[in-house]
This record gives C-alpha cells, structure tokens and sequence, in this order.
C-alpha cells in the first residue's frame, strides 16, 4: 500500500478550533498591518497599529508623535545606509509604543559653579531692632520673639496657627487678650499662656497633645502632610500631623496622625471625616489610642 | 539640553563607545547584551545575544563593521555591528575585563582578571580579514602586574599597550617584545585603584580615573602627569572632549555612604573641566546612581553616559555651550 503523505498545507486557512492556546502568540497574520501617517506640517506623526492583548482580545494602538528636528548634521554615506539597517536582536520586535527611547521631560543644564560668596539660602530675618554687631540674632519663626531661642527650641511650639479661627470660642479668645502674660502689650499670646490653666508648662500640654491623636488611614500615594493639615483644620488649631513615608519609594504608606490641640475638635474630626471620601479612597479616621476617657 | 534616556539595560552599564563617524553609540552593561543605538536620536538598533556574564568593554573597528566585547564569561567574542551574528570567540582561564582595537583593526589588545590562581595577562591576538580563517593564537602574551588590570589599550602607531589598574600604576609596554618600557610615577600617580582610562583621539594623552578621587592627564610618549583634576568621590569613568579642551568625570559613591544616599533622585552627575586649567566648568545632573560610562561623540557635539541605575543619557549640547568662557 502506498503511504499518503496527507501533511496539511501551510496556508493561513487555520480553523480557529484546532489552534491551541499556544499558538495564540503567531496570530500576527490575523491583524491589520501598521499604518503610518507620516509627519504633517507641524511634525505630528501618527501611528496605528494593532496586537493582542492578554485576554486575546484584538487591541489598536495609536501612537501620535511629534518629530522635531533636532539639529543638522552632516552624515557620511556609510552612516546614512547605517541608518536603514534592519533592526536585530532583542530590537526585532520593537514596536512604536516601546518606552525604550525618550526625551528627558526635565530641562537640564550644565550647571556652573558657584563663585564664592553668594549666598543660597533667603534670609530669614525681617524687620527686627537693632542688634549689637557680631551678635547672632535668633528668630523664632513659631511665635515670633526675637533674641530668645530658636524655632526647634519654642517653648510655644506646638501651635499651628490656622488662619480662621473658630467662630465658637469668643470667649477663650477674649479670656487670652485679656491675659497676655509675659508678652507685653503684643496681640498674640500663645495658647499656653491663655486661661492661665495651663500654666504648668507645656510638658503637660504637648502630653494631653498626644492624647488628642487622630490616625487617619487608607490614605492615598501621594497624600502629604500638608494635604492632611488642610484637610483637619477646619476643626481646630492642629499642632502637629504626620504622613508615614516610604523611603524608598516616597510614596505614603497610608496612614498618618493628626495631632489637635483641643480635644473635642479631634472628636468632631472623627465623627466627620471618617467614611469622608478623599482623593479616591475612604478615610477612616479614629482615635490613635484605644480611646482615652 | 533635553537629554535622552534609554532604557534598554536591565543592569548596571559598564562601558559606552562611538563608532569613528559618530552615528552608532554602543553600550555594555551586566546584563550580558551588548546594545548598539542610533546616536542623533536615541533609537535602538540592536542588542549583540550570546554571552553569559556581565560585558565589560567593547571596542569597533574603523569601518564599523566589526564588534569586539570582553566579558566575565571568560569569552571575547567578536560581531558582526550589522546583523548581530558572533563570528568568533576567543575563550580564556578568566574574566576578560578590556578590549581595544588596534589601528588597523588587525590585532586586538584583550585583558584577563586574576583568577583562580592565574595571574591577570594582557594578550594580543590576530583579528582575519575572513571570520573563517579566524584561529585564537595570542600574538603576544605578557603576565601580570598584580591585581586586576582594568584598562589597556594600543599606544600610538600601535608600537606600544599601555595598562591600567588595581595596583594604581600606568605602564607602558612594546607590543612586540612585551617588555616594560615606562611606569608611572607612584608618588604623583594615583594612589589607589585606577577605573577608567580615555585616549584624546590623536593618542598623544590620555587621562585616567581612580578611586582617589581624582583624574590625571598624563602625555603618552614619556608618562609625565600633565594635569590632575580634583573630585569629591571616587571617579568611575572620564573623557576627554575631541573638540573642545574639555574632559567631563562622572563618579560614583563611596561605599559607607551608600546608606545614606540622597533621596533627592537624579543627583548624580557627570563634571566638566577645562582639560588645561583644571577649573571646574559646570556639573549635568541627572543619574540615579553612580556613572560608570562616558563617552564623547567624535564630532564633540554630544555625550553619553551609563549609569549604575541601566540608563544610556545622551546629551546634545545646546549653543552656549561651545561658547564657554573661563
């Protein structure tokens, strides 16, 4: 008996039933070939071409650029066939899309060094007396005394001062000017100096500080400290907030605490903000502690 | 300038090169594939597959047709730039760290690490016209100085190879006889490993890098220290500008700082200094990491440099630039 060779043809008339899963990846017959729609008189090129994606479905992608020249240059013969090689290597099946090559977004310079002398940091110190010459002028940028400490070494350092104070406490704010203490006749006077029952040092305050924690979690990426100190002030003075980050990445890590100064705003922040929806995620908001009485 | 980034090294680069006429920009990295890229715009040509460790050094020949690379793999394989294809591979006891062509394109300089016992060698061996007549016997062979040599490269008129390395001593030797000719001065050199080592395109100097934190220019015939130029952290890589009397350093980190690394990113940067009066021009920031690689476009109107964090950045210089005033 002859033996039949019975090889089936190599033609592109597969039955999408006999292919198996494998065979998925040389589909590439199936798709439309890529077309591209050169550069137009602004230099926008476009283009369009088609793969498969991982649940098999048939994707187009359109890639618009815009080619910009660059500068001239004067290429020998042998470069300018270079140009026109044909990709080899992992290059072969480099699409449009590939990330591989891009123009820095940020502007560098070569950055000249400075010459001696000039100073890089602003000055800090405006409008203050007269100093004695040669004497270091310590400012505190907290409460604003001049020649007593610096701003790390405020004895009124926990104090955030939000810039609309709260319409409910007339009388806690009247109590304060009328007991400026050791200010002088200066309108501000710092929350530990007002009512006179905290005269006891601001040990005890910034304790009772930490007592009044609010931990704020399912923060979102890029959620900062400044973003959670808007967010909370509108409760009270908040004295301190922090944002966990991420070293290596810089990303927060979603959770933080806010510090407030007065007890019930921390317990009105709670009951309003938690379930607050915020920057696509849902904050929870609670008591830092097992809750204090 | 708006640099442009390529990413096509999924390790840290390890040593960029030209091509004579400028369009081709070849880089090598631990990765183990060499890639070539098309140097005005950045696009990837090619990637060179077939070795198995970290790719040192690589070097072209004049007519860019043929590619050499010196990898851990203890293999120097010669290419083909245009199609990819390996047509040769030298095989050796070791590592092979340095790579160069001679003038010519007939012999090739090639190094090998200390290992295993085996002291570090520097080789040279006959490139054929025909890949097919290729055979790997060494023309010369001449068997170490101590620790690793990490540079050699051909002297003018290929009359001499000049080496570089751990021990932080130049030297100069025939390429016929392989007899020492010249050492470097051990009080005025560097004192501690030397990394990096640029031709100026006319062989009369070349500068190398060092650990010591700074780079020295030395006169090729006679080995005098011409010039030194001071950096804050161990230099990993130099060139020297072919148009201008530039050279730019890029360097990278001490090891005991690494833990307390900037997390301000992109900080790293590559320095420029007048090749004569060794002030400082002006730093390109940018890498992630320490700069391994740098190299110059012949024409002198653009550079690259390979950093620890895989990136290729080629940089054309803007206008003001070239007009530079010290």
């Amino acid at each position: 008996m002859a033996a039949v060779e019975s090889g089936r043809p190599q033609a592109a008339k597969l039955r999408w039933g006999e292919l198996e899963e494998d065979d998925a990846g040389d589909l590439d017959f199936l798709l439309p070939p890529r077309v591209v729609e050169g550069p137009d008189e602004n230099g926008i090129k476009k283009t369009t071409e088609y793969r498969f994606d991982e649940d098999g479905n048939k994707v187009k992608v359109t890639t618009t650029t815009r080619v910009r020249k660059l500068g001239k240059a004067r290429v020998s013969k042998k470069a300018k066939e270079r140009r026109n090689w044909a990709k080899f290597g992992d290059a072969v099946h480099e699409d449009v899309g590939s990330r591989l090559t891009m123009v820095s977004t940020e502007e560098i310079l070569l950055e000249r060094p400075r010459a001696p002398g000039t100073k890089e940091e602003p000055s800090v110190s405006e409008g203050l007396g007269p100093v004695q010459p040669g004497a270091v002028l310590m400012v505190c940028r907290t409460c604003g005394k001049k020649g007593d400490h610096w701003t790390s070494k405020c004895p009124y350092k926990d104090l955030a001062q939000p810039p609309e104070t709260f319409v409910e406490r007339p009388s806690t704010a009247d109590a304060a000017s009328a007991a400026p203490g050791g200010a002088g006749r200066s309108a501000y006077v710092p929350p530990s100096m007002r009512g006179g029952g905290e005269r006891t040092g601001t040990e005890m305050s910034r304790r009772r500080n930490d007592e009044n924690s609010v931990r704020v979690t399912n923060l979102s990426e890029d959620t900062r400290e400044p973003d959670l100190l808007e967010l909370f002030r509108t409760f009270g003075p908040v004295s301190r907030v922090y944002v966990a980050i991420d070293q290596k990445t810089g990303m927060s890590r979603g959770f933080g605490f806010v510090n407030f100064v007065h007890r019930e705003d921390a317990e009105r922040a709670i009951n309003k903000l938690n379930g607050y929806g915020y920057d696509n995620l849902i904050l929870r908001v609670e008591w830092a502690t097992p809750r204090p009485n | 300038m708006r640099p442009i980034l390529m990413k096509g090294h999924e390790r840290p680069l390890t040593f960029l090169k030209y091509n004579r006429e400028g369009d081709l920009l070849l880089s090598c990295a631990k990765d183990h594939t060499p890639t070539v890229w098309f140097a005005d715009d950045g696009q990837r040509l090619g990637t060179y597959r077939g070795h198995n460790g970290a790719v040192w050094c690589c070097d072209v020949s004049h007519d860019s047709t043929r590619l050499v690379t010196g990898s851990a793999d203890q293999s120097v394989k010669l290419w083909d730039v245009q199609t990819g294809t390996q047509l040769y591979s030298f095989n050796f006891n070791s590592p092979a760290r340095s790579v160069d062509f001679s003038v010519g394109d007939k012999l090739v300089v090639i190094t090998t690490d200390p290992f295993m016992g085996n002291p570090s060698t520097i080789q040279v061996k006959r490139i054929a016209e025909d890949p097919a007549d290729q055979t790997s016997d060494s023309v010369l062979t001449i068997k170490g100085p101590q620790g690793r040599i990490n540079r050699a490269v051909w002297g003018p008129l290929n009359k001499t190879i000049i080496s570089a390395g751990e021990d932080s001593i130049i030297r100069i030797w025939d390429s016929e006889t392989g007899q020492l000719l010249k050492e470097s001065d051990k009080e005025s050199g560097h004192q501690k490993t030397i990394s990096s080592l640029c031709m100026f395109t006319d062989k009369s100097h070349f500068l190398t890098g060092s650990a010591d934190k700074s780079a020295k220019l030395w006169d090729t015939r006679s080995l005098t220290l011409l010039k030194t130029y001071q950096m804050d952290r161990p230099v990993n890589a130099v060139a020297i500008s072919p148009l201008l009397d530039h050279v730019v350093i890029g360097g990278g980190q001490e090891a005991v700082n690494v833990t307390m690394t900037d997390r301000r990113a992109g900080k790293f940067e590559a320095k420029f200094y007048h090749k004569i009066l060794q002030d400082e021009i002006g730093g390109v920031k940018g890498h992630f990491g320490p700069i391994n690689a740098l190299a110059f476009n012949p024409d002198g109107r653009s550079f690259s440099s390979g950093g620890e964090d895989g990136y290729v950045r080629l940089h054309h210089f803007d206008p003001d630039y070239f007009s530079i005033r010290m």
